[in-house]
């Protein structure tokens, strides 16, 4: 098998082994791995930015909550159906991503950091100064009977199961198609020598803006499908919090693989889960996992797999 | 003309690089650029192909001002430039090195970046090691990368910022011929220490000291300068 047919029996047997999961685990478990497969959405955004482009963001929490609000205020609001709030999620996104990009991008190193982090707060603040749509930290529930696509009801647990999945496969298989393909690979020379990728020809800035889309996107992706399959949006998902979470899921993962983002996220979620359960200081517990991880594991789970092992891991 | 410069300075916080600089590159010539350490050789390169924005002057290539043009766009109009330090794209394996390069002037025919990818690759006698990570390769071989790199680009104007740096004897021979050979094909600018390359290479020669011209002429006629000798030839820097 050559590199390209391993990685795609990798990435259909991952989505083999989640489908046939919703069958043999305890209903809790497949609970859980339906909210894992939705934020692992997020976490491939956020690592074609961070994991392939090379660009630390400190404020994708932004993009999230615009794919999270976009569907959530017109399905609240406006009663829309399902599948155009979804569009609308998507296209809040683009849009937000968009203006965003085009000023971030005149940063580099720590001052992106920082001015990531500001906008991704004054995004926060906006949605508590509209807090008489957007019903501020408290938030919002969506309504059960809107929460149908074709007769299908997304409040059932395998219906919102298969839904995530489809959509977590939708973003998997096309992220990974993207990255073996020439933009892809360009956006690869830019974090590995932006300067050189700038003296072959390359605009690396209008590249970086259609990558921030593209993550921008598809986290908003995610907080939309978020919304609409467990039937909530509030402005916690906005705080600073939600943009450092898909930083730790893909740096524990494996930055700039392409299963790295669901393994972190995966790993995180349990791990929370597990010390919430055991002790008050689960923040503790966790911090330490991360120290011990970025100590011993520096490339992440999969990416040490990769340096040591598998070095076809695309 | 190929390339022609006028009154190119820079200016680095009242040190000035460059003073004035007008050059004139025909198209086909192989031309070397010598100079001691601190001349302004790369700043004068690096105005040319737009990584480095003059404080004044204009650049001029085939016909048109690219003055205010950004690099990207200068290299897409057939300029290709190798770094002084090399710069290479680690993470990547050898091949995708090329074909990255190869790509800007090849666009999404995949066959055609393949074959230039495997061209360059031969030429350079390189094939053997494709798919490694560029950052695992040796120093040498890693200059030798950039200049295919640059190969690949097809340039109509090739800068090398000293190509031979750290190369071993034998290396900076093959890399003598490769200039040779591209001769009937390109226009090269090359920034050159090592006066052997030099000679052997360059049809004419343009001599920098303390950011200004000092010379012009061919190898013969650069050797025999009074002015260029003290300057630099009976300096050390050779
Ligand atoms: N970024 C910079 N900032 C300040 N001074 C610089 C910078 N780059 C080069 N210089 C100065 O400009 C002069 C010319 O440098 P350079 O063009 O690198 O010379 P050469 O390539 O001939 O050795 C030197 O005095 C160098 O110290
Ligand atoms: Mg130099």
């Amino acid at each position: 098998m050559n590199e390209t047919s391993k990685s795609h029996s990798l990435h259909l047997g991952l989505i083999a082994v989640l489908a046939l999961s919703y069958f043999v685990l305890p209903a809790y478990h497949s609970g859980n791995l339906a909210s894992v497969m939705v934020i692992a959405i997020y976490a491939m955004g956020y690592n074609l930015l961070f994991g392939y482009t090379g660009l630390l963001s400190l404020g994708h929490a932004l993009f999230f909550s615009a794919g999270l609000y976009g569907l959530g205020l017109v399905m609240h609001l406006a009663n829309w159906t399902p599948l155009p709030a979804f569009a609308a999620g998507l296209i809040a996104a683009l849009v937000v991503s968009a203006v965003i990009g085009f000023l971030i991008l005149r940063t580099t190193g720590v001052a992106f950091m920082i001015v990531t982090l500001m906008f991704a707060q004054a995004g926060y603040l906006t949605i508590l100064y509209f807090g008489k749509y957007t019903r501020g930290d408290e938030g919002f529930a969506l309504k059960q009977a809107s929460r149908q696509i074709a007769g299908y009801d997304l409040t059932d647990p395998g219906v919102r199961y298969f839904c995530a999945l489809l959509l977590f496969s939708v973003t998997l298989l096309g992220l990974a198609y993207i990255i073996r393909a020439p933009f892809g690979r360009t956006l690869i020379a830019i974090r590995e020598n932006e300067e050189r990728a700038r003296m072959l020809g390359y605009n690396v800035t209008a590249i970086k803006l259609k990558a921030v889309i593209l993550s921008g996107v598809v986290s908003g992706a995610s907080g939309a499908t978020y919304a609409l399959l467990f039937g909530y949006a509030g402005a916690t998902f906005a705080t600073v919090q939600y943009s450092i979470f898909p930083l730790l899921w893909v740096l524990v993962g494996g930055a700039g693989t392409t299963v790295g983002p669901f393994i972190g996220a995966l790993f995180m979620f349990y791990l929370i889960d597990y010390a919430s359960g055991k002790t008050e200081a689960y923040l503790l517990v966790v911090g330490v996992t991360l120290v011990l991880v970025t100590l011993f594991l520096p490339h992440g789970i999969v990416g040490t797999i990769r340096t040591r092992f598998l070095r076809w891991l695309p | 003309m190929i390339l022609t410069t006028r009154g190119l300075t820079k200016a680095y916080a009242g040190v000035k690089a460059n003073t004035d600089v007008d050059f004139d590159l025909p198209a086909g010539q192989t031309r070397a650029i010598i100079g001691p350490n601190g001349a302004g050789k790369s700043t004068f390169v690096g105005m040319i192909c737009g990584r480095i924005p003059a404080t004044r002057g204009t650049v001029s290539f085939d016909g048109q001002d690219v003055t205010a043009l950004p690099a990207h766009k200068r290299i897409e109009r057939g300029m290709a430039y190798t770094f002084q330090i090399t710069s290479v794209f680690p993470g990547l394996p050898v091949r995708e090195n090329i074909a990255l390069a190869a790509r800007r002037g090849l666009g999404r025919n995949k066959a055609a970046v393949r074959a230039k990818t495997d061209e360059v690759l031969t030429r350079l006698s390189i094939s053997d090691r494709a798919d490694q990570m560029a950052g695992d390769l040796s120093y040498g071989h890693q200059r030798i990368l950039e200049i295919g790199m640059g190969l690949a680009q097809e340039p109509r104007l090739f800068i090398l910022d000293e190509p031979t740096q750290g190369l071993a004897e034998s290396e900076v021979e093959d890399f003598n011929a490769l200039i040779k050979s591209l001769d009937a094909e390109t226009t090269i600018l090359l920034i050159e220490h090592n006066m052997n390359v030099v000679m052997e290479v360059a049809e004419y020669i343009t001599v920098l000291d303390q950011g200004m011209v000092l010379a012009n002429g061919t190898p013969q006629e650069i050797r025999a300068n009074a002015a260029v000798q003290e300057a630099y030839l009976g300096s050390g820097h050779a």
